[in-house]
């Protein structure tokens, strides 16, 4: 497949590896933190980390927007189904995140609710265009890759007066949780990262030149097969060679420094900041997500509905928090692979194909001390 | 969530901006809102059905010619 299986190859790789080998400083350990999930899947599917060098580490970042959406809001969605008869839509990923009490949406279907897995903003509207006696609430996650194709959506029903749609908006943004990571009170150490793949087509690799800068940081922006986050390790490891913290782009098929501009006004036009958002794992952080704009509060569900602030507790002696600090690695959690597996998740880092629970449990990286 | 694949555009419908495109051979409609400029034969990246970005043929050759530049590292 064109674009896909000449960054799969495996002599290449081999070639790769041996220059990360030959470029690394023997003197020092690298600390390399990939903040997406799809990073972590690429480095666990294709054993990149057994190709690198014992002194080079990948740390798992929060890049999965299932996983650090809090407990409270699946249990808003599923009030949302119980209570306001809606027709919930939203993507797959979120169907069987555990919810308060073991609950989930899948469970709340199965329980009556009219909950649907979409595929694409464009089939929300349609579900709201075949049943005009209905609320039909979108419910909305993901970063900014995710965000302007629900920013089409609202635009297009506003369009169409399609005033029985609504989104329940829980879009976040990937800057301020990288900051968050390094600005927490205990700060897991990262001498630098690698950089989202998608979202970084969408705001650019110039977004996270500041953060380069503040923190001294070097970043490269990765694309998502395994060539692409090995060379993206060894141009983060000649930064750090070299004493160098800038933003150097890998992925610059798909991303630009500027980014897709016609998205990003179409986000600005739709959606503002909110003061404060909270994430599982990293607590409430300062501008790190976004709401609708007073001109769009018609197609904003929060506003349509009443929904209570729920603070849900995880599970007990579930680690996906400190995994999405980096704090904690997956095999750390007592519950991996015992009791949590995908079949019956604990926790969402072991619901979601971006997660890092998933990524060991699926691809065997299970080996504990225990053996 | 953040997934998205390589598509080649096979058919453009101007009056709704939508297409199909073609994954690995497999046919799948596409909003246009989000692109400019995109032409059919072209490949763009797929995420949640819409076109997020044109892919630079040019940039995929140098990127690669970087990988098979990087193994050829003298031994030290």
């Amino acid at each position: 497949m064109k674009y896909i299986s000449e960054f799969r190859q495996q002599g290449l790789a081999r070639q790769l590896a041996r220059a990360i080998a030959q470029t690394v400083d023997p003197d020092r350990h690298y600390r390399l933190m990939e903040f997406c999930g799809g990073h972590t899947h690429a480095i666990f599917r294709y054993g990149v980390q057994d190709l690198m060098p014992a002194n080079v580490e990948f740390i798992h970042g929060p890049g999965c927007p299932v996983c650090v959406l809090p407990t409270g809001r699946i249990d808003n969605a599923i009030q949302l189904a119980e209570r306001h008869d809606v027709i919930l839509c939203t993507y797959a990923d979120l169907m069987r995140v555990p919810a308060t009490g073991r609950n989930s949406l899948l469970k709340a279907k199965a329980g009556g609710c009219d909950i649907r897995m979409v595929y694409s903003t464009q089939d929300v509207l349609k579900i709201a265009r075949e049943n005009p006696d209905r609320s039909v609430v979108f419910f909305a996650i993901g970063f900014e890759t995710t965000t302007p194709p629900t920013a089409v959506a609202i635009r297009q029903a506003q369009a169409e007066r399609l005033t029985n749609f609504s989104v329940f908006c829980n879009h976040v943004l990937t800057p301020a949780a990288m900051q968050a990571i390094l600005d927490a009170p205990q700060p897991v150490s990262i001498d630098a990262f690698l950089g989202p793949s998608h979202v970084s087509t969408v705001i650019g690799s110039q977004a996270y030149e500041p953060f380069a800068e503040r923190y001294a940081k070097p970043v490269v922006i990765a694309g998502f097969e395994p060539l692409d986050v090995m060379q993206s390790a060894l141009m983060l490891i000649r930064q750090l060679n070299e004493g160098r913290h800038e933003v150097e782009n890998e992925y610059s098929r798909a991303v630009t420094r500027q980014g897709n501009l016609k998205a990003q006004a179409l986000m600005r036009e739709i959606f503002e900041l909110q003061p404060q958002f909270e994430w599982r794992g990293l607590g409430l952080i300062a501008d790190s997500a976004l709401r609708l704009k007073t001109d769009y509060a018609d197609f904003d569900a929060e506003q349509r509905f009443s929904l209570p602030a729920i603070q849900a507790a995880d599970v007990k002696g579930c680690e996906c928090p400190a995994i999405l600090r980096g704090a904690k690695k997956p095999q750390d959690c007592k519950l991996l692979g015992t009791v949590c597996t995908p079949e019956n998740p604990m926790g969402s880092c072991m619901v979601s194909s971006e997660g890092a629970c998933a990524a060991y449990w699926s691809y065997g990286r299970l080996s504990r001390k225990s053996g | 969530m953040c997934l998205a694949l390589p598509a080649q555009i096979i058919a453009i419908d101007p009056d709704t901006g939508m297409a199909t495109a073609s994954v690995d051979n497999v046919k799948v409609e596409v909003s246009l809102a989000l692109v400019d400029d995109v032409a059919v034969g072209d490949y763009v990246l797929v995420h949640v059905g819409y076109a997020l970005n044109k892919i630079d043929e040019d940039e995929a050759l140098k990127t690669l010619a970087l990988f098979a530049e990087a193994g050829l590292t003298p031994n030290p």
